[in-house]
């Protein structure tokens, strides 16, 4: 929407509240969507971590075992839990979000908003639960 | 002083003064008034200079949304008795100029509401002769909830990416357009795409949801626009893969 404040310059008399850089803090509710947007960076995160995981296993045993002890580091343990609470956070709004976004009408009617989110958990779960299963397998 | 409750009323008066002030009111307390009933005292009985807008009272026409104690609010709907414990403080609607007292300009609101073509965009109309386009209950029901804005602004004022970005078109017009977008005798759905996949359009919103929790008719606009998101890029999808289909 270009040039839509140009009406502006006849009314020199409107006030205009100027919005404050800590708006956020202004509301839990504004607070929490903040923490949302932010944890965003744990997923990223996340990503970045199995892809540095990736590389030490490629380059041989030994820098993986130093790669798995760094990871073992209370900082690291610390580190990485704090970051796995906000991956949880996220994917939980997320999910709770997904029906907001996708609308689906059996025989004209909407269905609930449980059967959207409702799936997105189950398989959440079943894919933790098999790369569980493959780990202590493993 | 018993019977009575407290409203700190914003007033500007550009003639007077640079910037906005609080001016605290004592009016009767009455359980069945609403924060309206008290501004209408007000200006009845005590300052008859104080400006702001409102017409049905009834929480149809949209033109009193206010801030009551920082949440926007239509003032013909929001009773006294949510807020015996203390003052109340009455603010013009966030992020739009003041004008005047409670008064804001609305005309950003106007200008983009219109630029969304909010009515049936028709390819070709069919002759008179053929008659009315009739509409099933089920084709009525996809819309009929967007179609309940009263646009009243108080989606803008929850929306902290209006406040911060005044170009984004803003939760009410995009819920409109979503609602002539459903409109089973509406084709002037790619024409609306054009305008609201643009960087203001819908992809300037957060989903911050606050939109939706304030909408007095609970149109849902952050659900319209989190639809319209799905929707442009299931298009934007079509036209990458079959480029020369019809948009």
């Amino acid at each position: 929407m270009k040039g839509t404040a140009a009406y502006t310059e006849y009314h020199p008399k409107w006030y205009r509240t100027r919005v404050s850089t800590y708006w956020w803090m202004s509301k839990w509710r504004y607070f929490k969507f903040i923490l949302r947007e932010l944890s965003s960076i744990s997923v990223a995160y996340f990503v970045v971590l199995t892809l540095l995981q990736l590389h030490a296993l490629s380059q041989g045993e030994g820098a993986y075992r130093e790669f798995r002890e760094w990871l073992k580091s209370s900082l690291m343990i610390v580190f990485n839990g704090i970051a796995f609470l906000f991956v949880l956070f996220h994917a939980i709004t997320w999910f709770n979000l997904a029906p907001k976004a996708m609308i689906v009408r059996v025989r004209g009617k909407r269905i609930p908003d449980l059967m959207i989110a409702g799936p997105n958990y189950l398989a959440w779960l079943a894919i933790s639960a098999i790369l569980a299963w493959l780990i202590v397998r493993g | 002083m018993a019977g009575t409750i407290t409203l700190e009323v914003m007033r500007y008066r550009p003639e007077q003064e640079a910037e906005p002030s609080f001016q605290k009111f004592e009016v009767p307390f009455h359980k069945d008034w609403v924060v309206l009933d008290a501004l209408n005292y007000i200006k009845d009985k005590l300052d008859g200079s104080l400006s702001y807008r409102w017409s049905c009272r009834m929480g149809v026409c949209g033109s009193c949304g206010m801030m009551v104690n920082g949440e926007p609010k239509l003032t013909c709907a929001t009773f006294l008795s949510h807020y015996t414990l203390g003052p109340v403080r009455v603010e013009p609607l966030r992020y739009f100029p003041i004008i005047r007292d409670l008064i804001i300009e609305m005309t950003d609101f106007m200008v983009k509401l219109k630029s969304v073509n909010p009515w049936i965009i028709r390819e070709e109309e069919k002759p008179l002769s053929e008659g009315e386009y009739l509409q099933t209950p089920e084709q009525l029901d996809v819309y009929k909830q967007f179609s309940m804005c009263i646009n009243c602004m108080l989606c803008y004022a929850a929306c902290p990416v209006y406040g911060l970005d005044p170009h984004f078109i803003g939760p009410a017009a995009i819920a409109l357009a979503q609602r002539y977008n459903m409109d089973s005798r509406d084709q002037g759905s790619s024409k609306r795409l054009d305008i609201l996949s643009q960087h203001e359009g819908i992809w300037g919103c957060t989903f911050v949801g606050e939109c939706s929790r304030v909408c007095p008719k609970n149109v849902d606009p952050a659900g319209a626009i989190q639809q319209y998101k799905l929707k442009a890029v299931k298009e934007w999808f079509k036209s990458f893969l079959m480029p020369w289909s019809k948009k």
